[in-house]
């Protein structure tokens, strides 16, 4: 039993098509998060979750009951909102328990209710305020109370750190993370940011234009990424893609970037289908932190590239080379010196390497 | 400073300028026609009397002829609490649909009603009289009622739109997984937070429909007329002699009450009409 299924899901607003078939399955007390540039339709997906938004084909499963046209207030979600949603004219107390008083629950268990969340959350002080008293970090924490106090089977985040200033971000985040280790429910969050996808997911899945691109363990999203735009938009900088052809002789592959006659040997690579691959235009693609200034692995591959730009952001430096009039970006410790325009000696680390088809994009 | 002693003194000037008429009419509704007659008009008046705001609200206590405005002041009460009641609550349930639970066409709706605020009053008077025929209550205070009703919508609408624009829609959203419906969402969540707009709507229709004189003359005569009909009956069907001393004490009393609005409601008044500008 899946705790949330989306089958074929597809979604348009009038002519624009947001969603096209999603498919996505959540087991018990999974994180997933949806993560992808603005407009990639990640928070219709989120609303459709909830029954914020209507669907115009495909189902959702909750428990293996549909539920693509049940009210939201019956679905056993609860959802904290990017402005926090908090109602205005309600002190805390008022808002944790709006939506038990909707539901008729019985005043003790309310009240009970009540006692254990705001204590968890360590909002019990607070409880005779209204939101405008709160500070940010506060009226974080009274959303997610609010919906804590519901008990849901499935939790709904839609960026609900994005409000919040660089350092608080980064506590709630983990607090966040660390609510998930306690209670392990169900949930769904939706962000734009890779940071909070990664710490906090243990399956993201990267949306781009209604589809979704890859759905995957953090680990093989960033080690193993399905398509360019995948690898592209995790990493920070993102992964370099060297345009270029496969070699192929007896025993041997190699890439051949464009423009250059030099060999890069792959045998080590793991191909998803090994045919055809001679002669086939593809990217290379490796990381800026699996180049290296000096030997660290056996298999490092040593080649000379130019130095042409070099930016310092203090525990570590970008360094931008040419290879054959393509840029190649290299992340250093910022303890080594590189002189611009000249010719360095670096290593890639072959094993991290990953090969995407450059007519399709796919990773082969 | 020669510039400063200027600027004061060109608002003072200004000010005397507004406040003038209404020293006049003070002055003047204090006065007995004697003293009218041999004073000038900014002569002080030589005590308290208030025998003409006496006569000016109940009359002189003779049968036929005798108009003065205390029925048609309580006419006038009875017809702007009902329509403004009505107009603001409309207007409120209508922004909220408007902008919390679109539906396809809505801008269209809000721009018909929009039509609405530039509609001249003239132009809707034949229409709105035979309306009032068939539906019976021409000459009263319930078609009066009505009619200012449906001609304050558009306004009280547009103010509760544009109000409820910047409210976040996430708190609807909000609220509906917490398991409110249309109204409570309405009522418990939205309307608390509306008391700037609500007092600006309230302030704005009091006036329109308290000072209106056109509807209330074309749809409503005798006894069913609103105060300034009646104050215009007053004044100007006086057979003898202008008592204008009564004619100024009853002009006063018919202007009382928006007074009173402004000055219970006012500060609320400028702060709703800049608060969805600040806000953002």
């Amino acid at each position: 039993m899946k705790t949330l299924k989306i089958q074929e899901l597809s979604k348009n607003f009038g002519t624009t098509e947001v969603l096209r078939k999603i498919n996505l399955e959540i087991d018990e007390g999974n994180f997933l998060v949806l993560l992808g540039p603005s407009g990639c339709g990640k928070s219709t997906l989120l609303n459709i979750i909830a029954g914020l938004e209507t669907i115009n084909e495909g189902n959702v499963f909750i428990d293996d009951y549909n539920v693509s046209k049940v009210e939201p207030k019956d679905r056993n979600i609860a959802m904290v909102f990017q402005s926090y949603a908090l109602y205005p004219s309600m002190n805390v107390r008022e808002n944790m328990i709006f939506g038990l008083k909707q539901a008729k629950v019985s005043k003790e268990k309310i009240e009970e209710q009540l006692q254990k969340v705001s204590k968890f959350l360590q909002v019990d002080a607070l409880l005779e305020r209204k939101p405008s008293q709160l500070s940010g970090g506060q009226r974080q924490r009274v959303a997610i109370g609010r919906a804590l106090v519901r008990e849901p089977r499935i939790f709904l985040f839609d960026e609900p750190l994005s409000n919040l200033d660089a350092k608080l971000r980064v506590e709630m985040r983990r607090e966040i993370k660390k609510l998930h280790q306690q209670l392990k429910t169900t949930v769904v969050y939706v962000t734009h940011d890779q940071t909070e996808a990664m710490s906090l997911g243990t399956n993201i899945a990267i949306m781009n234009h209604g589809v979704i691109q890859q759905n995957d363990t953090p680990e093989n999203i960033y080690n193993k990424p399905s398509n360019t735009f995948v690898a592209d938009f995790i990493g920070s900088p993102s992964m370099n893609l060297i345009k270029g052809n496969l070699k192929q002789s007896s025993n041997q592959i190699s890439f051949v970037a464009n423009g250059s006659n030099f060999e890069i040997p792959i045998n080590g690579y793991d191909f998803i289908e090994k045919s055809n691959l001679e002669n086939k235009e593809i990217f290379f693609g490796i990381r800026p932190e699996h180049i290296f200034s000096k030997k660290s692995n056996e298999g490092d591959f040593e080649i000379n590239l130019r130095a042409d730009l070099s930016e310092y952001i203090g525990h570590e430096q970008i360094m931008t080379f040419d290879y054959e009039n393509q840029e190649v970006l290299a992340k250093f410790p910022s303890t080594i010196k590189i002189e611009l325009s000249k010719n360095t000696k670096l290593f890639f680390d072959l094993t991290q390497i990953s090969l995407f088809d450059a007519k399709t994009e796919e990773r082969i | 400073m020669f510039l400063r002693w200027f600027l004061y003194f060109v608002l003072i000037l200004f000010a005397l300028y507004f406040i003038f008429p209404l020293y006049v009419m003070i002055v003047t509704s204090l006065k007995t026609m004697e003293e009218i007659r041999q004073g000038t008009l900014l002569t002080w008046p030589s005590g308290l009397n208030f025998d003409s705001w006496a006569v000016a609200w109940g009359g002189r206590g003779y049968g036929a002829g005798d108009t003065f405005l205390k029925p048609y002041f309580w006419n006038s009460i009875k017809m702007v609490v009902p329509a403004v009641f009505f107009s603001t609550f409309i207007g409120a349930m209508t922004g909220y649909v408007l902008t919390k639970w679109r539906f396809k066409g809505d801008q269209w709706v809000f721009l018909f009603l929009l039509f609405g605020c530039f509609i001249p009053f003239q132009a809707i008077l034949l229409p709105m009289a035979r309306t009032l025929g068939v539906l019976g209550i021409s000459n009263s205070v319930i078609g009066l009622v009505l009619v200012h009703t449906v001609y304050g919508i558009p306004f009280t609408t547009l103010f509760f739109r544009n109000y409820y624009i910047s409210v976040p829609t996430e708190l609807v959203k909000a609220a509906r997984i917490d398991g409110a419906g249309f109204f409570k969402i309405f009522f418990k969540i939205l309307l608390p937070i509306s008391a700037p707009i609500i007092v600006v709507t309230v302030i704005w229709q009091f006036t329109q429909i308290w000072n209106d004189f056109l509807f209330g003359s074309t749809f409503s005569f005798g006894e069913a007329a609103p105060i300034q009909v009646a104050l215009n009956n007053m004044v100007l069907s006086s057979t003898s002699v202008k008592e204008y001393n009564v004619d100024m004490a009853s002009a006063i009393i018919a202007g009382v009450p928006t007074l009173i609005v402004y000055v219970l409601a006012g500060k609320y008044f400028i702060r709703g009409l800049t608060s969805g500008a600040v806000k953002g």
